[in-house]
């Protein structure tokens, strides 16, 4: 399988990303809490191009201990990608959707050597 | 071997990305399917008109009403578009920016020939795959409930002359339904008098979201006027939230899945059971933009309360599922998908191989495409064809071969 050379890993920042074509195939590159994850930009609910989504921190709901609500907040901890055609929501770390775990992302293989990153779609 | 991979040129779409590029992989898709041999005629997609709401009150028939509402265009800040009623801020279909294309379609257009509508429509066709695209406003959809009746009429007559003027004359691939002022049946019978011979008007449209009944007796001339041009009328779902029904609704997400259905379920109880159809059997009625989960419901629930009451809904010589199967037609989006056997049985029960018509909602958050009826398990090709278009070129008398260039 051909592998494709992406670039110096340090061309993507903590919470960054590169959405890239792979002779047809197309992959994103993301940087999240220091390490690379590499994804096909094709959303497992209708093939939309979820790599070129907007990022997010995920949305929780934090219930007192009466059982009442507040405020909503973001956890820092979970970062999501949405699709923009119909904002599945995805962790970028697991490829899981949020609401439907077994729905994921499909990885790409990913490589750095030297300092330059590589994938296989 | 190591190729170098090229960088796309959008990384992050946001609502200034051209439609081609948020839609390349349904252009992709369509390629891949073959549609270019298949006729899509997609009954359900929207503008903002509001964005030209400078131009179209400028075709306000009222000669006082008109001099007032362009000087307020030009002059007034900090308000809604002139006349117009509606739920203001509370519009959060984009989640919170999440999905671009619902908040704007801001894209740059430079030709200039043609309005920009036109040119965002055309986009939107050669991406999905489309042939002819019925076009919808938005924010009118709730014109329904204006406290005054007479501003339905002025905006909703404005509104389809401005549309068949500067839109629907560029392109005979663009269509639309003409809103009709359900408010005023006088205004609404000379609607369909003005439109049903202009070009790009193949039926006419009544917003759901209101509070007259349909089956008032007002409304008999035009069902009877429809019946006789053989003109389609669509009920075209929304939500809105001064619905006291839906009153302890917090979420937008409980609003919009009940609000789209349930304005469409009143109606269509009501149109079953006063006997719209045994009156005007000919008369062709579409249920747009409420999904399709809730017809089976509806259809089960009206049989079994029926033959417990059948002298309640004298008119009736067969039961409402037959009605809801035989004289009512539906529009696919937002199909619900999360449990494929439903919607098998679903499409069964409204016999969608004829009463089925495809529908996008571009560019709406829970917009549907075409290959989703195309990659349905269970359905038969001509299934699928006639769900995809041709059971709307039977409906609106269109030519069945494709026009679009893929
Ligand atoms: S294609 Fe990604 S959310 Fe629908």
């Amino acid at each position: 399988m051909t592998e494709f050379r992406i670039g110096p890993a340090d061309q993507i920042p903590e919470g960054g990303r590169l959405v890239v074509d792979c002779d047809g195939k197309e992959v994103g590159v993301f940087r999240v809490k220091g390490a690379l994850h590499a994804w096909h930009n094709t959303c497992p609910h209708r093939q939309g191009p979820i790599c070129q989504g907007r990022l997010y921190a995920q949305v929780i709901e934090p219930v007192a201990a009466d059982g009442t609500t507040r405020l909503l907040a973001y956890d820092e901890d979970a970062q999501h990608i949405v699709c923009p055609w119909h904002g599945y929501e995805f962790d970028l770390q697991t490829g899981r959707c949020q609401g439907r775990p077994t729905q994921r992302l499909r990885p790409a293989q990913l490589r750095e050597e030297a300092g330059i990153v590589y994938v296989r779609p | 071997m190591t190729h170098d991979a090229r960088p796309l040129n959008v990384q992050e779409i946001d609502v200034f990305t051209d439609t081609r590029e948020v839609l390349a992989h349904a252009n992709k898709g369509a390629k891949q399917r073959g549609f270019q041999d298949w006729l899509i005629c997609d009954v359900d997609a929207h503008h903002v008109e509001t964005v030209s709401w400078h131009e179209l009150v400028e075709y306000i028939e009222d000669p006082v009403i008109r001099h007032q509402a362009m000087l307020y265009q030009k002059e007034r800040i900090g308000g809604a578009p002139y006349g117009l009623n509606g739920d203001m801020g509370l519009k959060y279909q984009d989640v919170g920016g999440r999905i671009p294309h619902q908040a704007g379609v801001r894209e740059p257009v430079d030709d200039t020939s043609v309005h920009r509508d036109v040119t965002l429509t055309r986009r939107a066709m050669q991406s999905l795959g489309v042939d002819y695209m019925v076009l919808f406003p938005t924010p009118m959809l709730t014109l329904g409930l204006h406290p005054q009746p007479e501003m339905e009429v002025h905006l909703s007559r404005a509104y389809n002359r401005w549309l068949v003027d500067k839109v629907l004359k560029a392109d005979n691939r663009i269509k639309t339904l003409a809103y009709l002022p359900f408010n005023t049946p006088t205004e609404a019978e000379a609607m369909i008098e003005e439109f049903a011979d202009e070009p790009g008007v193949i039926g006419f449209c009544v917003p759901s979201v209101r509070h007259k009944p349909l089956h008032h007796n007002d409304y008999m001339r035009c069902y009877a006027r429809l019946q006789e041009l053989g003109k389609p009328i669509a009920f075209h779902a929304a939500y809105h939230w001064q619905d006291p029904s839906l009153a302890t609704v917090n979420r937008f997400l409980g609003m919009h899945a009940l609000g789209f259905a349930w304005c469409n379920m009143v109606h269509m109880t009501n149109w079953i059971l006063n006997g719209i159809p045994e009156r005007f059997p000919g008369l062709k009625s579409i249920w747009v933009e409420s999904g399709l989960a809730w017809i089976p419901f509806l259809m089960q629930r009206l049989d079994d309360q029926y033959l417990m009451r059948p002298s309640e809904a004298p008119q009736l010589k067969k039961l409402p599922s037959e009605y809801m199967r035989e004289n009512c037609w539906y529009t696919t989006q937002p199909m619900e998908t999360t449990n494929m056997k439903a919607l098998q049985v679903t499409l069964e029960m409204i016999n969608a191989e004829s009463q089925l018509l495809f529908a996008s909602d571009w560019p709406h958050f829970d917009f549907d495409l075409p290959q989703e009826i195309f990659d349905l398990p269970f359905l038969s090709e001509q299934a699928k064809r006639n769900i995809l278009g041709l059971n709307a070129a039977k409906l609106f008398g269109l030519d069945p071969t494709p026009v679009k260039t893929l």
